[in-house]
């Protein structure tokens, strides 16, 4: 019953999906290679993102009616503001959140970045309410056809975004000299140190490089998914279980491996059922942890020591 | 530091099992029927001011925050309205002939069944004579069992037929919202007459969602149409890409989706991306300005089955709920300050008038309650014209639906002789 333009459906869905989860996993992939930190507050950085934007380009109701914004920017400028206000939020959760605890193990930090999730959380609760938001399409229009199958415009900004920051994160990872210094550190944390690179600051750009990066993801999916403010779970887990398969710490490794469960789970929601899907993604990151059982604990340990951090 | 971070870690563990538990009380314990009257020989009925009596007490459990926030604070709204009305003019008159003020506790289950469970295990230990509330069909469902066996008169504002049926087990449970049963009939006389005969059907996968697919099923199987493609989505998924791609090359005429706006409302502007070809009904799920508010422009053409209040205005006069149906959606409308009344707002006006009604006739005995309500006849509420049995504790059927089209981003009522040309 299930004819071959189906299956180019559900691969053009696995590859939008696939794209975000990539994008969310490149942030965590930034943030473990240079701290040895798993940043657990990852996907409420995308929540900020959209909700930033949707505050800044729509009429909003906020702390439960009492305050009525209407700022009506014109979309651009508000997703660039909402990315730059996100960046921030990044920097500041390694200064407050994490820096102050430098000295303890990596375990107890990665706890601070649950615990900075729950409270991000609490706070866009309390902010935005339980509504979900919407931003319009980006370019409203009829949907492109593929061999039968339908891509959505917004599905095409998705995917060129996605391709956009890979790019640009590649060539600012291998050419910059910014970027070589954050390579350095992940390679060999102690020997970049001894070199003069400032492995807090290097840390400290991680974590605003890795937010401004999940900022994006959040604004180019709040037109077709909504946002709500309870999100950030689910995309942290799912651009986790992306970046493990694609070994933690290597960036070609997270964006292969977040197009890997977005097919995944495309192709098993519209076979099987989309109940299977967030079962599909745990049995992945189930199998990956039982072949690498301890790697990423081990690795990071001796990341931190190394690092001084 | 790490053995502090276990240490803490252990603390959250304990304090979480030790709050679980101390929220359970002893669930089989039952609670005995409040004193029926406090002073009823001394007051002599006839005096001309009446005197005060004991308040009456009345629970509520509504989804104010959460997923089903859009139905649950209407709910509450109307709930706190009519209190507000009821006190104001001195209270209920109960048989006892004392005035007995209203005192109303409510809770929020934050769209989540396990804390409705508690929320109602509270409530009985208040001693309330009457528990309404329940907006969603999971949370209500969830609370059958604690009322029963707690032997309280509990009327519920969700919609799944399964709450109320089979009758035998739900002998203390009641609700006000059309079953989906009339609603799937509903939309298979608009089907029949626009022709179509092979549909899919997509719905949410909790008991709303599951309810409403089956009794699609049933109908369909009865007038002959053809269920070409059938699919569940999780409460709170985001992407129904496989679910629409399916729906797509099905070969089915119509998509009828059985939904809440939480998800409804993503799934409707996916579809219409989609640029599929095929109208889209939906279910009575998405009866509130927040679904339009959500859609927008992609909320155009949605046809669906709905109570009444939608299109009041075009009510013609004789309607027996056109009065009642009127003076609600004023009242609403001032006590939020200019807000609009959802046809869930007028689900939960229908159970408190209800309570209301068994309280002045009864007291506050809950077993009387619930015989009081179980025999309501030809009660013209925001629903439709209730009339309850011992085999019916819902009362309405397809009598008091009406088909509804979004247009202009507003409601407009359908005739049935416009079915075979809508949309």
């Amino acid at each position: 019953l299930i004819s071959s333009s189906d299956l180019v459906q559900f691969l053009i869905s696995g590859i939008v999906v696939g794209s975000i989860y990539a994008l969310i996993a490149l942030g965590f992939v930034t943030i473990y290679n240079v701290t040895g930190i798993i940043n657990f507050a990852q996907g409420e950085f995308a929540v900020y993102g959209a909700f930033l934007a949707i505050t800044l380009f729509q009429r909003v109701n906020l702390f439960s009616s009492n305050v009525q914004l209407d700022l009506g920017l014109p979309l651009p400028l508000a997703a660039l503001l909402a990315i730059i206000v996100t960046t921030l939020l990044g920097l500041l959760l390694y200064r407050i959140g994490i820096q102050p605890a430098r000295k303890a193990s990596i375990l107890s930090m990665i706890i601070i970045t649950v615990g900075a999730a729950f409270a991000l959380r609490g706070l866009a609760l309390l902010t935005w309410g339980t509504d979900p938001y919407r931003l319009p399409a980006f370019t409203p229009g009829p949907p492109l056809r593929i061999m039968g199958a339908v891509m959505t415009r917004q599905s095409v900004w998705v995917v060129a975004v996605a391709a956009v920051l890979l790019v640009v994160l590649y060539l600012f990872f291998n050419y910059s000299l910014t970027g070589k210094a954050l390579r350095a550190c992940a390679i060999n944390p102690g020997a970049a140190r001894l070199m003069g690179i400032p492995t807090q600051r290097m840390a400290t750009l991680a974590f605003g490089l890795s937010a401004m990066v999940t900022a994006v993801a959040g604004i180019v999916i709040a037109p077709t998914t909504f946002m709500m403010y309870d999100r950030g779970l689910t995309l942290s887990l799912k651009g986790f279980v992306a970046a493990a398969v694609g070994g933690m710490s290597n960036p070609a490794g997270a964006v292969a491996g977040g197009l890997l469960l977005g097919i995944l789970e495309a192709f098993g929601a519209g076979i099987l059922s989309a109940g299977y899907r967030d079962a599909i993604s745990f049995i992945v990151l189930f199998i990956v942890l039982a072949i690498r059982l301890g790697g990423f604990w081990r690795r990071s340990a001796v990341a931190t020591e190394q690092a001084g951090l | 530091m790490k053995r502090y971070a276990v240490h803490i870690l252990l603390l959250i563990v304990i304090s979480l099992v030790v709050t679980a538990c101390g929220g359970a009380p002893p669930a089989t314990e039952v609670a005995p029927p409040p004193a029926a009257t406090a002073q009823p020989a001394v007051v002599s009925p006839t005096d001309a001011p009446p005197a005060k009596g004991e308040p009456y007490k009345i629970g509520a459990f509504l989804s104010v925050t959460g997923p089903a926030s859009s139905l649950g604070i209407p709910e509450r709204d109307t709930v706190l309205m009519m209190v507000d009305q009821i006190n104001a003019a001195g209270g209920l008159r109960g048989p006892d002939g004392l005035m007995h003020p209203v005192e109303i506790i409510v809770e929020d289950d934050r769209s989540d069944s396990t804390e409705a469970v508690l929320i109602v295990k509270r409530l009985i230990e208040e001693k309330v004579a009457v528990i309404v509330g329940g907006t969603g069909s999971p949370a209500s469902m969830a609370v059958i069992d604690t009322v029963t066996a707690a032997q309280i008169p509990f009327i519920s504002m969700a919609s799944a037929g399964s709450i109320i049926e089979p009758v035998a087990d739900r002998y203390w449970v009641f609700k006000t919202p059309q079953s989906n049963l009339p609603v799937a009939q509903v939309q298979a006389d608009w089907m029949k007459a626009r022709g179509i005969t092979t549909i899919a059907s997509v719905g949410v996968n909790n008991a709303f969602g599951a309810d409403s697919m089956r009794a699609m099923e049933t109908v369909a199987a009865n007038e002959g149409i053809t269920i070409a493609y059938s699919a569940t989505f999780e409460p709170g998924d985001t992407d129904f890409s496989a679910q629409l791609t399916r729906v797509a090359s099905s070969g089915a005429q119509a998509l009828i989706v059985h939904a809440t706006p939480g998800e409804g409302a993503p799934l409707t502007v996916q579809f219409r991306d989609f640029g599929v070809d095929m109208p889209i009904v939906h279910n009575h799920g998405i009866g509130n300005r927040a679904f339009i508010d959500l859609a927008g422009a992609d909320a155009e053409g949605v046809l669906f089955p709905i109570g009444k209040m939608l299109v009041a205005n075009e009510l013609p006069a004789s309607d027996p709920q056109k009065a009642v149906i009127t003076k609600y959606i004023a009242d609403y409308t001032a006590f939020t300050n200019g807000t609009a009344p959802s046809t869930f707002g007028g689900h939960a006006w229908d159970a408190m008038k209800w309570a209301f009604m068994a309280l002045e006739t009864v007291g506050p005995d809950p077993k009387a309650i619930r015989d009081y309500v179980e025999g309501i006849q030809n009660f013209a509420g925001i629903s439709g014209v209730f009339n309850l049995s011992a085999t019916e504790h819902n009362g309405i059927g397809k009598e008091s639906l009406v088909l509804v089209e979004i247009k202009d981003g507003g409601w407009r009522y359908v005739s049935p002789a416009e079915y075979a040309t809508t949309p």
